[in-house]
């Protein structure tokens, strides 16, 4: 019993990061509507730079709310910069150079510290609560995530800004002519899904140690979790989020074959499965196109 | 489809390439023939004088890029021919590497007969991917085949199938000798291996985009609607595109499981996938003599930007990829097929 409690809360805990990478992920897809598969590499430059200012002394009530502005505009450059001049490219362009930013990302990143392996310390210190049953950081994950998701449902449901940002995804004709400036839109949601993924990297580091391949595996299941909620829905992509990381951490334990290491083969039975026989995902709507 | 109809046809399919572009005149399209066949020769000469003159470090890297360019045609044929888009290759690579290695580890059986098998059961395991993958369009099979990618070398490591892969350890596979005693180091006898493979492969290529079923594959690409009431099955071609696809890419995984003589699980990275598709771009999509330039770039680019600094292969590569797009999208390929067309209305306008 304590066991399944045990992975329960683990679960949750990383299904809070996955929920992240996975409204990161729907944010960029219902702009553009490509996926943004160098999400995960964004979020690991955007932790790297953390760790810098860590290594050079600087407190970590600072570092956090500095990695977000950096990342924020780093977001918005990328937008600006590499996607917003391929325009309407066909699906392949767009994905190469996505990929493109990926590898670029990634040998960076190992170019300016290193492929070695770092430890990334804890926001919220060592120990544990309830007799060992979570840990300090995971009581912390779990309570960051869900304050920045609660931030954002707020951010879209009732602010100016944030109800532009959903009306520039949903009809961008129609807002245009009502005086959204859609273009800013789009760039302020790379902004934001880089910022949020920035969280992510820095709530996840410390259980997966820095390096520069340590989110590919997390950005998996962040679109496993964004497939299992639905690619256009935000709030199914939190719950598949956070269903991907509790289905994770049970079927590691309960289900010999895989084991506690070699879990990542889930995501890609999820992805493919949901894709095939539900490729709307739980919540998502489906998209009628006209031929 | 995602690819524009320009980037289809090689020099030899004129009637395709004829119909979907401005008509160029029939003595120019004749000369630029002539041109391509005339360096295809050349390039043929030199690959055959090559281990003759090389070192053997440089024979292994010939040999691994026309095991790339092996590679490169496969994934040529899904995405230029069929219109499929995958960044999950590596995993076909992976599992033709797995089973000649296995075949030869444990059943003893010949390195070359495991070439064939590798190709047989990569088709079938590509097909059967591509069966649910044909619900998946554009964006969602880019996202089903990057799982497949990132969760291949896990895939490898998993107990159940440690029996066979011996897991993280990898299969270490003795390097075969020339046979009927012929001249010829291990080196040099794998080359020519590689180079007759690769030929064969090419002509095949060839031969099935010019057929009634590449047709078929390249209506399914343009139009899948307006092939369908044509009466082409799309999901068996798409398929079929795939299990193709696959086998190529397998074939390219055994040779190479024997050229390097060692594979272990995290020999098939992500990286590995990601470097199948700079080559492809950087070919041309839809050329396929391109996977020769393609399998040239991927080999011997990274060796030249690692020996300026660690960790900069990657973003050369990335560098690279994003310009092209939005430079030459259509890649060498496309490139050489403009210079070649203006150059012929030079000589037509004289």
């Amino acid at each position: 019993m304590e066991l399944l409690a045990q992975q329960l809360i683990t679960g949750i805990a990383t299904g809070g990061i996955y929920a992240c990478m996975a409204l990161a992920v729907v944010m960029i897809y219902q702009a553009i509507h490509h996926l943004n598969f160098a999400q995960g590499e964004m979020a690991m430059f955007s932790t790297f730079i953390a760790w810098q200012m860590l290594a050079w002394g600087v407190p970590y009530w600072l570092v956090i709310p500095l990695t977000v502005a950096i990342s924020f505009v780093g977001g918005v450059a990328i937008e600006r910069l590499v996607i917003r001049p391929l325009g309407d490219a066909p699906v392949l362009s767009h994905i190469v150079v996505f990929i493109g930013l990926f590898a670029i990302l990634n040998s960076l990143a190992g170019f300016i510290w290193d492929f070695t392996i770092k430890p990334f310390p804890s926001p919220f210190g060592e120990g544990s609560q309830l007799g060992g049953l979570i840990s300090n950081h995971q009581i912390g994950m779990i309570a960051v995530t869900m304050t920045v998701l609660v931030m954002l449902f707020a951010f879209f449901q009732y602010t100016r800004v944030g109800l532009g940002m959903r009306a520039a995804a949903e009809n961008p004709e129609s807002a245009r002519l009502v005086g959204i400036r859609v273009g800013w839109m789009i760039a302020l949601g790379w902004g934001m899904a880089a910022a949020i993924g920035s969280i992510a990297g820095i709530l996840i580091a410390p259980i997966v140690f820095l390096e520069p391949n340590m989110m590919l595996s997390i950005l998996l299941y962040g679109f496993a979790g964004a497939v299992l909620g639905g690619l256009t829905s935000p709030t199914g992509a939190v719950f598949g989020g956070f269903m991907v990381g509790i289905i994770e951490n049970l079927a590691g334990t309960y289900i010999p074959v895989i084991g506690g290491e070699l879990k990542l083969p889930i995501a890609l039975v999820l992805i493919v499965t949901v894709l095939v026989f539900k490729p709307t995902g739980l919540f998502g709507r489906t998209v009628v196109q006209r031929v | 489809m995602s690819i524009d109809t320009t980037t289809a046809g090689t020099a030899g399919e004129k009637q395709a390439a004829a119909s979907q572009t401005v008509l160029p005149a029939p003595a120019a399209a004749t000369s630029n023939v002539k041109i391509m066949r005339a360096a295809g020769i050349a390039l043929l000469v030199i690959g055959l004088a090559a281990p003759f003159m090389a070192g053997n470090f440089l024979i292994f890297q010939l040999t691994m890029m026309l095991i790339y360019a092996i590679a490169i045609l496969g994934l040529n044929i899904l995405t230029g021919i069929n219109g499929q888009f995958s960044l999950g290759h590596g995993a076909f690579y992976a599992v033709g590497a797995y089973t000649a290695a296995i075949l030869m580890d444990q059943f003893g059986v010949g390195y070359l007969w495991t070439l064939p098998a590798a190709g047989m059961v990569c088709f079938i395991v590509g097909f059967l991917f591509g069966l649910p993958a044909l619900r998946l369009e554009g964006v969602y099979l880019a996202l089903a085949t990057f799982a497949l990618a990132v969760v291949t070398p896990q895939l490898f490591k998993l107990s159940p199938f440690e029996h066979w892969t011996s897991g993280v350890m990898g299969i270490v596979i003795a390097k075969p000798d020339a046979p009927f005693g012929l001249p010829l180091n291990p080196d040099q006898w794998l080359y020519f291996v590689t180079l007759a493979v690769g030929l064969l492969a090419y002509v095949c290529a060839r031969n099935l985009v010019g057929s009634r079923t590449g047709r078929a594959l390249m209506a399914v690409r343009d139009n899948p609607i307006a092939a369908r009431s044509m009466g082409v099955n799309t999901a068996l071609f798409k398929s079929l595109a795939f299990g193709v696809s696959a086998l190529y890419t397998g074939v390219a995984g055994a040779l190479g499981a024997i050229v390097v003589q060692y594979i272990s699980p995290d020999s098939f990275h992500f990286a590995l996938s990601v470097a199948l598709v700079v080559g492809l771009v950087v070919g041309g999509v839809g050329w396929l003599p391109g996977a020769l330039f393609g399998g040239a770039f991927i080999m011997f680019v990274p060796n030249i930007a690692e020996e300026l600094s660690k960790g900069l292969s990657g973003a050369v590569y990335g560098v690279i990829m994003i310009l092209m797009m939005y430079a030459v999208p259509t890649g060498l390929g496309g490139l050489l097929k403009a210079a070649l067309g203006a150059l012929s209305k030079r000589s037509m306008n004289r």
